[in-house]
């Protein structure tokens, strides 16, 4: 805990710099709730290969420089959805980001080019990239994201038409990364809205003609801080990182409640 | 915030913290009519914005006779009473959704909500009475 002055000051010779790698500077907005009043950029002096992912370069930093970096991940290969933060101002997966994709856009003479990464915003920071999920979970249960079926089990398999399963293929998808809520100005603004993450998964359920609860999660997304705060800004389609046409989804959903069938 | 939520941990982790749906389908009444009375008002404040400011003369050549002689017909009586309530509610509607967004507190959000529902009613009510009982034979002192 040496260099918490300037930038560029941290000692990064100990990471291994295999044949081919390039010097980045990877500018991390860190926060340490025990020390900092307010969260701080530190640049990062750090080889990297083309073929390297933005989350071998914070490895690299956490296992070679300084250890208190936190950070989440869990499968390393965009399916879990652990490691949502903005790179270069955009949030994406840590994971599902090459090097290669972020260099040669704008090659400043001599200086390393630069990657910034922060945390996603919208949800409290609880340490550097280490974000409360809570809020985010809690928006998600609210909408009731099960299958809803009433009566006797039955005793056949629940059959379903392709074109039946078709319609909600989309929003099957979602890994919940919170990519798309944190990027969210309305979020941003306003917390207690759903946020799109959690009307994709409701959109999962009202959609499937399997499903018998699309009037009670409808009836959830027609209140105040539902589907009538999206001001159809298109962030959340920008940001998934699995494609999916987030905003399409919502506005099913609200169309599903503007002509009352689904 | 987290301060907040510590003092108030029930030990309750099933219920539910959002309150129940209210049921009431004024969110997605006002959202209809923020995508209708938007389509109007490009007709009304186009069209007003083009008499008013470029057919003619344009600006140069408004003054209380122009106006009178607009109002004595109820056509010109009837646009500009419908782009005065569909702009005031329309922009009401925008910034109490605005307010929505940026208000922290409770009451900051009732106090700001108040000051534009009483503006609104004022204005909706000056402008219209103003309309309805304009008098072209006001002498020119
Ligand atoms: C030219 C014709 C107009 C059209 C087509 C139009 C259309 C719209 C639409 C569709 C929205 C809803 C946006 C959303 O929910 O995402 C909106 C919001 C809004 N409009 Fe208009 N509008 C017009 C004129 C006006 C006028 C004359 C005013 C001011 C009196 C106004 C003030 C607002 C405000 C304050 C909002 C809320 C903005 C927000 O949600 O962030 N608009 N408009
Ligand atoms: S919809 Fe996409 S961006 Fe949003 S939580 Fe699901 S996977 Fe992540
Ligand atoms: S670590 Fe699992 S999605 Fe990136």
């Amino acid at each position: 805990m040496t260099a918490t002055v300037s930038e560029g000051a941290h000692d990064t010779s100990q990471i291994p710099a295999p044949e081919g790698s390039v010097t980045i500077t990877v500018k991390l907005l860190r926060f340490n709730p025990e020390q900092d009043s307010e969260p701080h950029w530190e640049s990062y002096d750090v080889p990297a290969l083309p073929t390297d992912r933005v989350l071998n370069l914070l490895f690299n930093i956490k296992n070679y420089v300084d250890g208190t970096l936190a950070f989440r991940r869990s499968c390393a290969h965009g399916i879990c959805g652990s490691d949502a933060m903005q790179i270069n101002g955009i949030n994406r997966l840590a994971c599902k980001v090459l090097v290669k994709d972020l260099l040669g856009k704008k090659d400043t003479a001599g200086k390393p080019p630069v990657v910034t990464v922060a945390p996603i915003k919208g949800l409290p920071t609880m340490k550097d990239l280490y974000v409360d999920m809570e809020p985010f979970f809690e928006a998600y249960r609210a909408v009731k994201p099960y299958l809803i079926a009433y009566g006797n089990e039955p005793t056949r398999e629940r059959v379903q038409s392709q074109a039946d399963r078709e319609r909600f293929d989309d929003t099957t998808k979602c890994i919940l990364c919170a990519a798309c809520t944190s990027s969210c100005p309305v979020y941003w603004a306003d917390g207690s809205y759903f946020g799109p993450a959690a009307i994709v998964n409701a959109h999962r359920f009202i959609f499937d003609s399997r499903d018998e609860g699309s009037e009670e999660r409808l009836d959830i997304l027609n209140d105040a801080e539902g589907v009538w705060r999206c001001r159809t800004t298109f962030n959340c389609t920008d940001a998934c990182p699995r494609g999916i046409q987030v905003t399409k989804a919502i506005q099913e959903v609200k169309r599903a409640l503007l002509f009352k069938r689904v | 915030m987290t301060a907040q939520s510590e003092t108030l941990a029930l030990d309750k982790p099933r219920s539910p913290r959002r309150p129940a749906a209210r049921r009431s389908n004024f969110e997605l009444y006002s959202w209809v009519f923020m995508r209708i009375s938007g389509l109007a008002l490009v007709v009304l404040v186009l069209g007003h914005l083009f008499i008013m400011n470029i057919l003619d003369g344009g600006v140069h050549r408004l003054n209380f006779a122009f106006v009178a002689g607009r109002w004595a017909s109820p056509f010109w009586q009837f646009w500009d009473l419908a782009m005065l309530w569909l702009a005031q509610l329309h922009g009401g509607n925008g910034l109490r959704t605005i307010i929505d967004d940026y208000a922290r507190r409770d009451s900051t959000r009732f106090w700001l909500k108040m000051l534009l529902y009483v503006s609104m009613v004022l204005i909706l009510f000056v402008g219209t009475l103003v309309i309805f009982t304009f008098d072209p034979d006001i002498p020119a002192s």
